[in-house]
This record gives structure tokens, C-alpha cells and sequence, in this order.
């Protein structure tokens, strides 16, 4: 463990392949971003401190829930415990990807993950399924969506006005459509299909029973667990790579 | 206890979500320095990646309205049936648009 060797090396030309690849869904993003920063506004935030929370924070979900409990105070603890809940599915999108980010130094790697958000996970993950390493679109997609979220939230902080009703032109639908055209094209095995089905259950029924927000960690755990039991028959080549390291 | 959405306050706020968000972000990575990759956690972890997705879009669709169930349900019909995000995701929004107008 003492010698660290970090064999991947970021390829700054495959970077720019994924900035540009994520270029069409980061415009649904940039809407997406207006409809945050008009939604602020309507709360009380004021235009630069809307912005200031969509460059730090950059997690629109948590983000639309914060302002829900914006008035002229706002309780902390709540807070926190909704800005956790709802983000706590980067505790495993993170995890997920270690395989990848344990070959890069502990400066990149974190560096890197301050970009990571469901967009650009879900391609690298995709392709790791796949068998392709690819931290690239955590650079390069994280980056055109940070842009994007940015450009979005300072449009709908002045000119909110032009996007009442995202809803009605479907935006609110661009991250699920995403996120479940990502699941479908990966691989497909009987064993993903159980994990996937016990992934749906769990999942649903810690949305209609346990406290809001704790349905994607518990389903995804939930169907997390069918892979520990239920090892693919083929030995898998990253496996092979961590138990000789 | 509270802080006043005084310009200050504000400016903490955001400080405290920041840093509730970056320990999401760096949690899960920072957990599993410490944990030794056998092949049953490697297992573990990718089945786990592409569940995080259905746990995300099948309580999507039990919460939202007939324009989600459309825009998820052509999603699915269009990547199998092409095997291209872009178009599907197209036109999964463009069913919620629709089913929206017209209901």
C-alpha cells in the first residue's frame, strides 16, 4: 500500500470528446437552471447569492428543496438533513467509481469528484459496465454541466419570466428520461434484471414508508446486495486487477 | 436553531449546504480507500451503480403525473428499440410535453 502507483492518466484531448458530448443534455440543464434561479427569486434570494449557491453547491435537487425552506430564517438542522439526504446517492455514485478514481492520486481524484453529478456518473459508469475506463466525462461532462447549471440559474435570476412553466414542455423529465436511457443501455444479465427489480421495490417502498429522500440509497443498497451474493460466473477483469494490487 | 437570510446569513447557508454536498461527493470514495476490493465487493458495487438509476426513476414514475409515466414509458420503448440516448431522451420529453397539453 506504501508504493502508490497510479496508472490512469487523464487524456485532456478525450476530455474535450466528452465536454462536447454532453453539450446536447447540458442545454436541458441549462433550462433546468432557469426554472432553479427563477424558483429562487421567487423565494427571496437575491440573483448573485442564487448563482453563488448554484457554482458552490451545484446539486440542482437539493438545491430546489433549500429554497422550499427559505423565509427570513432558516432552520439548520433541516437543512442539513435534506441537503444530505438528497445528495447521500453521491455517497454511492462515488463509491461505484473507485475502481477507476484508486488509479489516479488522491489530489485528481478528489478534484475530480467535485464535478460529479448524475449526468456525467451515469456515462462513466455506463462504460465501466461496459469495460471502458472513462473518468474523462467526469471532467469533461462535469464541466459543460457546472457551465451549463450556471448560465441556467443567471438566466432564470433576470429573465425567468421567458420559462413559467418548465413543466409543461416536459424539462422536469430530462434527468429521469437520462438516467433511465443510461440503465437501459447497459449490460443486461438475469442477474442486473433481479437487482434491478429488488432495486424497484426497495426503493418504493422506502418512498412510501421511510423518511423523504431515502429511497435511492436504500433501493440502490437493496439491489447492491443481490451482486454480493449473486457473483457473475465469468471472472471479471477489474476484479482480477484489485486482488493483485 | 435558525440563521436570518441576512446577507450574511445567506453566505452561510450556502457555506453549510456546500460542505454537506462536498461530503457526499468525497464520502463514498474516502469509505472505500479503507475497504480491501474483493471480486464480492467489486460485485457488490457495480450491481449497486445501475440500481442507483432505478432507484431514482421507478419512484419517479409512481409519483409523477401521466406526462411522467409517458415521457419514461416512450424513453424505454425508443433506447431498446434503438440503442441511442439522444433520440430516447428526445422523445420521452417531447411524450411529457404532449400528454401534458393534452390532458
Amino acid at each position: 500500500m506504501s508504493v502508490a502507483s497510479y496508472s490512469y492518466q487523464i487524456q485532456p484531448q478525450r476530455v474535450r470528446q466528452e465536454f462536447v458530448r454532453l453539450l446536447p443534455i447540458s442545454l436541458f440543464v441549462v433550462a433546468f437552471g432557469a426554472a432553479f434561479g427563477l424558483a429562487a427569486t421567487q423565494k427571496g434570494l437575491l440573483p448573485l447569492e442564487a448563482l453563488l449557491m448554484s457554482t458552490t453547491v451545484f446539486a440542482g435537487a437539493s438545491q430546489f428543496a433549500a429554497t422550499d425552506m427559505w423565509g427570513s430564517e432558516v432552520s439548520i438542522l433541516p437543512l442539513i438533513a435534506v441537503v444530505f439526504a438528497i445528495n447521500s446517492r453521491h455517497l454511492l455514485m462515488g463509491a461505484s467509481l473507485y475502481p477507476m478514481l484508486k488509479d489516479v492520486p488522491p489530489a485528481k481524484r478528489y478534484g475530480l469528484l467535485l464535478l460529479l453529478t448524475d449526468a456525467n456518473w451515469a456515462v462513466s459508469a455506463q462504460d465501466y459496465q461496459n469495460g471502458k475506463r472513462n473518468l474523462e466525462v467526469i471532467l469533461g461532462g462535469g464541466l459543460v454541466l457546472w457551465l451549463a447549471w450556471l448560465v441556467g440559474t443567471w438566466l432564470g435570476v433576470y429573465f425567468g419570466g421567458l420559462l413559467q412553466n418548465p413543466k409543461s414542455l416536459g424539462l422536469d423529465m430530462v434527468l429521469g428520461c437520462f438516467l433511465l436511457a443510461m440503465a437501459l443501455g447497459g449490460k443486461k444479465s438475469p442477474r442486473v434484471l433481479v437487482a434491478w427489480a429488488v432495486a424497484a421495490l426497495a426503493s418504493l417502498a422506502a418512498w412510501k414508508w421511510l423518511p423523504p429522500n431515502t429511497h435511492v440509497v436504500v433501493g440502490a443498497l437493496a439491489g447492491g446486495v443481490i451482486g454480493y451474493f449473486w457473483l457473475d460466473k465469468k471472472p471479471v477483469s477489474a476484479a482480477a486487477e484489485g486482488d493483485a494490487a | 436553531m435558525t440563521i436570518e437570510t441576512t446577507t450574511a446569513g445567506v453566505l452561510a447557508l450556502i457555506a453549510i449546504m456546500t460542505v454537506v454536498t462536498l461530503a457526499t461527493r468525497f464520502g463514498g470514495v474516502f469509505i472505500m480507500s479503507f475497504v480491501r476490493i474483493s471480486p464480492r465487493i467489486e460485485s457488490f458495487i457495480n450491481t449497486m451503480a445501475s440500481s442507483v438509476l432505478i432507484a431514482i426513476v421507478v419512484p419517479m414514475a409512481f409519483a409523477g403525473d401521466l406526462g411522467a409515466i409517458a415521457a419514461l414509458s416512450v424513453t424505454t420503448v425508443t433506447m431498446l428499440a434503438l440503442r441511442k440516448p439522444l433520440p430516447a431522451i428526445a422523445a420521452g420529453i417531447a411524450a411529457a410535453g404532449l400528454v401534458r397539453y393534452l390532458t
